[in-house]
């Protein structure tokens, strides 16, 4: 007994502290065209990008809800705060950010990473930056890493922001993403020139803190020919008991022969509707590498989608989801082949606990002239108990006869046994189906960074304690 | 005085079929046992019962260790009281190696951090002991292990944690001479101690011919048949279970 109450403040502490908001900072709830305005004018945007959310505005507006997935009824959109103004300006230097924001990403470990082992960092906190900083030898190298708001006033950018923003994910892909359209704020902006290999990654880290609120981060990556980019991403929520609401947009456009790795950590609180949208497009002989962690959140929609444009371009998508009590996560990938000899690989590992429901949804589309294309499917399904639930959605839509696909699917429960020869050893049984579970977890976890890798197990480890009795 | 172990009139079942019908031996602190018997006569359910397996529930009687009642126990609070069991097929956990396993075992046994360094050279002398490859140390634990490389592992496991009374459930079987001689080294290491107990369950009285035993018991259809010393082990060797199926 007393374990479990120590470990429950463990828990705490690690994610869902939170120091509380300023009410007055908070825009009203709701979405109207003069909440709209209100933003744009906040934030100063140019004319084509306040024009563009009222499109948005319009286009949310005649878009029906998704009903293909699971439930979203709890998600009252006339409660989300779509918009916080920044008590900060964004700053360069830590030590000039707030002391409350500044704690909380010290507790999460940002700036420690940073020195340790980062080429560039941004932290946002509810909607918008409040710190970015680049190595200097990383901006010498023409690497640009800066909030999407700056380099849309910054004259040596804002062309290629609009010539890119949101064509990737067009408003009108779902009513998600015209409302991201709509209110989108924060977010990043990467360049990576022509042939520039960055050897270590960027990182941004998304907060969202205050209670009832959206986020909706846009990042936007462009990585130019025959350059390398691995880009972290993590995210995170203090828990409250009212509905919050993530809706963020990725697009990244990765140019020929060009690499660009996007590793994700979220673990949003369980009252998070985590509706994001991530898109790539990729070049001839360019590549996409997805690693992807879903934690928390009470509902999750996201299927990371890569189009291979350019002949020879291939995805890698590897990911897994773990669904704990009263969270329903759909998640999984999509890859489009649109050139010949592109390849896909996809592998992913769902585990779900005490009723909890981890959906996989796959789709690969190889069309009529991406001949000699591969791809290869392999999702491994765990379930804790007989409560949970785990589906598998496999969709293939094969138009040339000259494709190799293959698709594999494993579910399966825990092993009694294996729990048993573990404890036979001495291991509690949570420890014994926490390191089963971890086990399971490893080739995903051996995809990321090493300080991730220990977070993803730190995180399984938080949700299996308390699984037992 | 009471032994170690004492195994008193135990049933046990799974689902709704009885396995053992009242089964009682008693193992003092010292002694190795050897638990002979057909195919299908419990062994495996005795040693298993005997470690708190859930797959069976005891319907009847109790087990006591070092004079305590363990009965009710998990498998877990029985190895941390000193009980072990080589299992006959050991299991594969993906994701943890064979030395990452050991080490988190043996902390959480006595519930103190041990120093990597230390750990390892501890760990590779035991290994050269059993002629492992020092390499499946950082190996998957039992993952990919050859039945021999499994078994072998499982006694490294035994001398690692240093249970007071192990369990030893066909640790020879599929095995080739010169594995069954390795095992066999391995066993006769635990046995140094005079303190150390074993019961080992066996088919095959090769692994026996290098080992001190005290006592032989011979179960059928859930129930001992026979019990005696060392002879006894000899006698079944030439004459097989025949005479005491018969004498069911």
């Amino acid at each position: 007994m007393k374990e479990k109450t120590q470990v429950e403040d463990i828990n705490t502490s690690l994610y869902d502290f939170r120091y509380e908001s300023d009410e007055a900072d908070m825009f009203e709830s709701g979405i109207t065209p003069q909440i709209i305005r209100e933003i744009s004018e906040e934030k100063g945007d140019p004319e084509w990008m306040t024009e563009f959310r009222l499109k948005c505005l319009d286009i949310y507006n005649k878009t029906q809800m998704p009903n293909w997935g699971p439930s979203i009824e709890g998600l009252n959109m006339n409660d989300i705060v779509t918009y916080i103004r920044p008590k900060t300006r964004m700053q360069t230097d830590w030590d000039e950010v707030p002391d409350d924001i500044k704690n909380t990403f010290e507790r999460l470990g940002i700036p420690q990473a940073e020195r340790e082992s980062l080429a560039g960092v941004g932290a946002q906190y509810d909607s918008e930056l409040v710190y970015h900083n680049v190595r200097k030898e990383v901006a010498e190298q023409g690497v640009v890493y800066t909030d999407l708001e700056s380099a849309m006033h910054d004259e040596r950018y804002a062309d290629m922001i609009r010539e890119h923003f949101m064509k990737l994910v067009p408003p009108t892909d779902h009513k998600f993403a015209a409302l991201h359209g709509a209110v989108w704020s924060g977010g990043s902006f990467v360049y990576v020139p022509k042939g520039v290999h960055l050897d270590i990654p960027l990182q941004s880290y998304f907060r969202l803190n205050a209670k009832g609120a959206g986020q909706f981060e846009h990042t936007l990556i462009i990585v130019d020919e025959g350059a390398y980019l691995h880009f972290i991403e993590g995210c995170s929520a203090p828990k409250y008991y009212v509905a919050s609401l993530h809706a963020g947009c990725v697009e990244l456009f990765i140019g020929k022969n060009a690499t660009l790795r996007y590793s994700t950590i979220e673990n949003w609180s369980k009252n998070m509707y985590n509706l994001n949208t991530k898109r790539a497009i990729v070049e001839e002989g360019a590549k996409v590498e997805w690693v992807s962690g879903s934690f928390g959140s009470h509902t999750s929609y996201l299927y990371p989608m890569s189009i291979l444009k350019g002949r020879g371009a291939r995805a890698e998508f590897t990911g897994i989801t773990f669904a704990g009590e009263g969270q329903e996560l759909d998640t999984g990938a999509k890859i489009v082949h649109a050139a010949p000899d592109t390849s896909s690989y996809m592998n992913t590992k769902s585990i779900s606990k005490s009723g909890g429901i981890s959906t996989f949804r796959s789709a690969v589309q190889v069309n009529a002239g991406a001949t000699g294309s591969k791809s290869s499917v392999s999702c491994e399904s765990l379930m804790l108990d007989s409560e949970s639930r785990s589906d598998t959605i496999p969709a293939m839509d094969i138009r040339t006869a000259d494709a190799d696909i293959g698709h594999e699917a494993k579910i399966g429960r825990i092993s009694d046994e294996a729990v048993f020869y573990l404890m036979s050893r001495g291991m509690t049984e949570e420890n014994a189906k926490a390191l089963i579970v971890s086990g399971f977890a490893d080739n995903v976890s051996k995809e990321l960074p090493l300080e991730y890798a220990v977070e993803m197990n730190n995180l399984i480890n938080l949700e299996m304690k308390g699984s037992i009795g | 005085m009471a032994g170690l172990l004492e195994i008193k009139d135990i049933h046990a079942a799974v689902e709704e079929k009885e396995l053992l019908h009242g089964v009682s031996l008693t193992v003092e602190a010292g002694e190795t046992h050897v638990l002979m018997g057909p195919n299908g006569a419990g062994k495996s359910t005795l040693g298993s019962t005997i470690m708190g397996s859930p797959e069976y529930t005891v319907t009847g009687g109790s087990i006591f260790f070092d004079g305590e009642d363990i009965t009710e126990l998990t498998a877990d609070k029985r190895a941390q009281k000193g009980l072990f069991l080589s299992f006959q097929n050991p299991i594969e956990i993906p994701g943890i190696t064979l030395s990452n396993f050991l080490r988190n075992a043996l902390e959480q046994k006595t519930g103190k951090r041990i120093k990597l360094f230390e750990f390892k050279k501890q760990l590779r002398a035991v290994m050269d002991v059993l002629q492992m490859d020092p390499a499946y140390a950082d190996r998957d634990l039992n993952v990919g292990f050859s039945g021999g490389e499994k078994k072998k592992a499982e006694i490294l496991q035994l001398l690692v944690l240093k249970p007071r009374l192990a369990i030893l459930d066909e640790t020879d079987s599929g095995l080739d001479v010169d594995a069954v001689k390795t095992v066999s080294k391995g066993v006769s290491e635990f046995q140094k101690d005079p303190q150390n107990s074993l019961i080992i369950i066996t088919h095959n009285t090769k692994i026996l011919e290098a080992l001190k035993v005290d006592k032989t018991h011979i179960l059928v259809n859930g129930r001992i048949a026979a019990e005696g010393g060392a002879e006894l082990v000899n006698e079944v060797n030439e004459n097989g279970f025949e005479k005491y199926i018969t004498a069911e």
